[in-house]
């Protein structure tokens, strides 16, 4: 029974401590665009602006939950929801601690890569459902991309495990006791967290939303919670790739004197502010020059690195 | 993609730079004295009004948002009987500065003129004067100018001569 309640209680715990750090993540991304752009963020709502997410909260809520009635009622309530569980289940699978994992899968990072095709249907149906010509457009630009992205995300996650041996995160983390991830597999941890940016539409992969281009993409006649659920996958998303990326390329949880969860979190959000670095600082690619980038450029690198980690392997007989 | 990194490692650099930002209200930003805000009506270095309700400024605004009317005091002094500024027609342009030839109408480094109710923003001609001779300290018209007021007759101006009797000149 205790065995029963404890796990409840560490999905709990774990959904909270997501939710709180996409929420976090509204005032951290504006106040860290602010450091790097020579200006402040919102510094006025409390102590260095944090009031900022509570402030926005309220006035999202306040506003009019309007469904086109010329969209597809149904399917435009569901496709924010669709997405949001698409994000939030893979955290299930990730181990942030030595046994604290929701559920620390065999597959867990096979989970990983099924449950971000399912977010495309999240933005599809969006669009879809939008019966609205920007939105398609900005709907099919965030599946083209996200679909062509996904192929080699797959493909340079599988050099970690060969490197490994197994899909569990558990193991992967482990495995790096030696030496971590990203030092072998280098132009694997690159490969990655450009996919990882193309697969949460971050800049400079967000033209489906395109924000002075396209009116707002596939997410134009959204408003209110579920324009705010959009917002926050978004934020969720990146966590994912984060705390993914922490854990295959960057040791997890391993380090030397601070708790192993502590380390985790620090590294997560080391990445989350390289995130947020690169949206401050790149241009947004436009559609045609990132489809030839993921097939002709990323998709032929990736396959290398495969072959290049299964060849060492094979040969050194790690 | 050399370039690329190389750009995020400059950007990131700016974290360690000064902010540009300027924290209005707290702090105000330096405005240069001639700098074009809101507009006032100033003063002799006697204490009289400059303004003699010329009408140039009026001519000269090019949105019409200068309204006055002229009279004469008991000596012959001219000045305005009332004098209206519409500020939210006003462009704060400068014409008018420039146009006056008394240096009665200026405008100043001040802009917190922000109101509730647009009639609120129609200046009358006690919010206009103020007490001092604003940036022009040392002008007065009337002691340049030929006219007669009180306390002044034609020929006490300074650099003026005193008129001459035509009768003088007779042969």
């Amino acid at each position: 029974m205790s065995a029963i309640l404890l796990a409840i209680l560490l999905a709990l715990g774990v959904l909270l401590a997501v939710l709180i750090l996409a929420g976090g993540l509204v005032w951290a991304e504006r106040r860290l665009l602010g450091l790097w752009q020579d200006r402040y963020g919102p510094n006025r709502v409390g102590p260095f602006g944090v009031l900022q997410v509570v402030a926005d909260g309220i006035k999202i809520l306040m506003k009019e939950d309007w469904v086109p009635p010329f969209a597809d009622r149904s399917v435009f309530v569901l496709a924010p929801a669709m997405m949001m569980a698409a994000v939030l289940l893979p955290f299930a699978v990730i181990a942030f601690a030595p046994g604290i994992a929701v559920a620390d899968l065999n597959i867990g990072l096979l989970f990983f890569l099924g449950m971000s095709s399912l977010a495309v249907y999240g933005a599809a149906l969006a669009g879809w459902s939008s019966n609205n010509k920007y939105s398609l457009l900005g709907s099919i630009r965030a599946v083209g991309q996200m679909i062509s992205y996904e192929v080699f995300m797959g493909l340079a996650l599988m050099g970690v495990v060969i490197l490994t041996g197994s899909f569990r995160l558990g193991d992967i983390v482990r495995a790096q006791a030696g030496m971590w991830f990203c030092v072998p597999q280098l132009p694997g941890l690159v490969l990655f967290l450009i996919a990882g940016l193309a697969e949460t539409r971050r800049i400079p992969f967000d033209m489906s939303e395109a924000d002075s281009e396209l009116v707002a993409g596939y997410h134009t006649e959204y408003s209110g919670i579920k324009f705010a659920l959009y917002y926050f996958n978004e934020y969720i998303g990146v966590s994912l790739i984060s705390a993914l990326i922490t854990a295959l390329y960057f040791g997890g949880w391993l380090g030397p004197w601070l708790p192993p969860l502590l380390w985790f979190f620090l590294k997560t959000l080391v990445l989350i502010g390289f995130f947020i670095l690169v949206r401050a600082t790149l241009p947004r690619l436009r559609y045609d020059q990132l489809m030839s980038l993921g097939w002709k450029v990323l998709l032929p690198l990736a396959l290398l690195n495969l072959l290049a980690t299964g060849a060492v392997v094979l040969a050194t007989g790690h | 993609m050399f370039s690329i990194l190389r750009s995020i490692w400059y950007v990131f650099l700016h974290a360690f730079r000064r902010r540009f930002t300027v924290q209005y209200p707290d702090r105000l930003r330096r405005l240069p004295p001639r700098w074009r805000g809101r507009i006032i009506l100033a003063r002799d270095p006697d204490g009289g009004e400059r303004c003699v309700a010329c009408y140039l400024c009026a001519m000269a605004c090019p949105v019409d948002c200068i309204a006055l009317q002229a009279t004469e005091d008991d000596h012959g002094r001219r000045y305005p009987e009332f004098f209206r500024i519409n500020f939210s027609r006003c462009i704060f342009c400068g014409f008018c500065e420039e146009a006056c030839p008394t240096r009665a109408i200026q405008l100043t480094p001040d802009y917190e003129m922000a109101e509730y109710e647009r009639p609120n923003l129609v200046y009358e001609k006690e919010d206009l004067l103020i007490a001092g001779p604003g940036k022009y300290p040392g002008y007065n018209f009337y002691r340049v100018a030929g006219v007669s007021i009180k306390g002044k007759q034609k020929g006490q101006a300074e650099g003026e001569q005193p008129p001459e009797d035509v009768k003088t000149l007779l042969p």
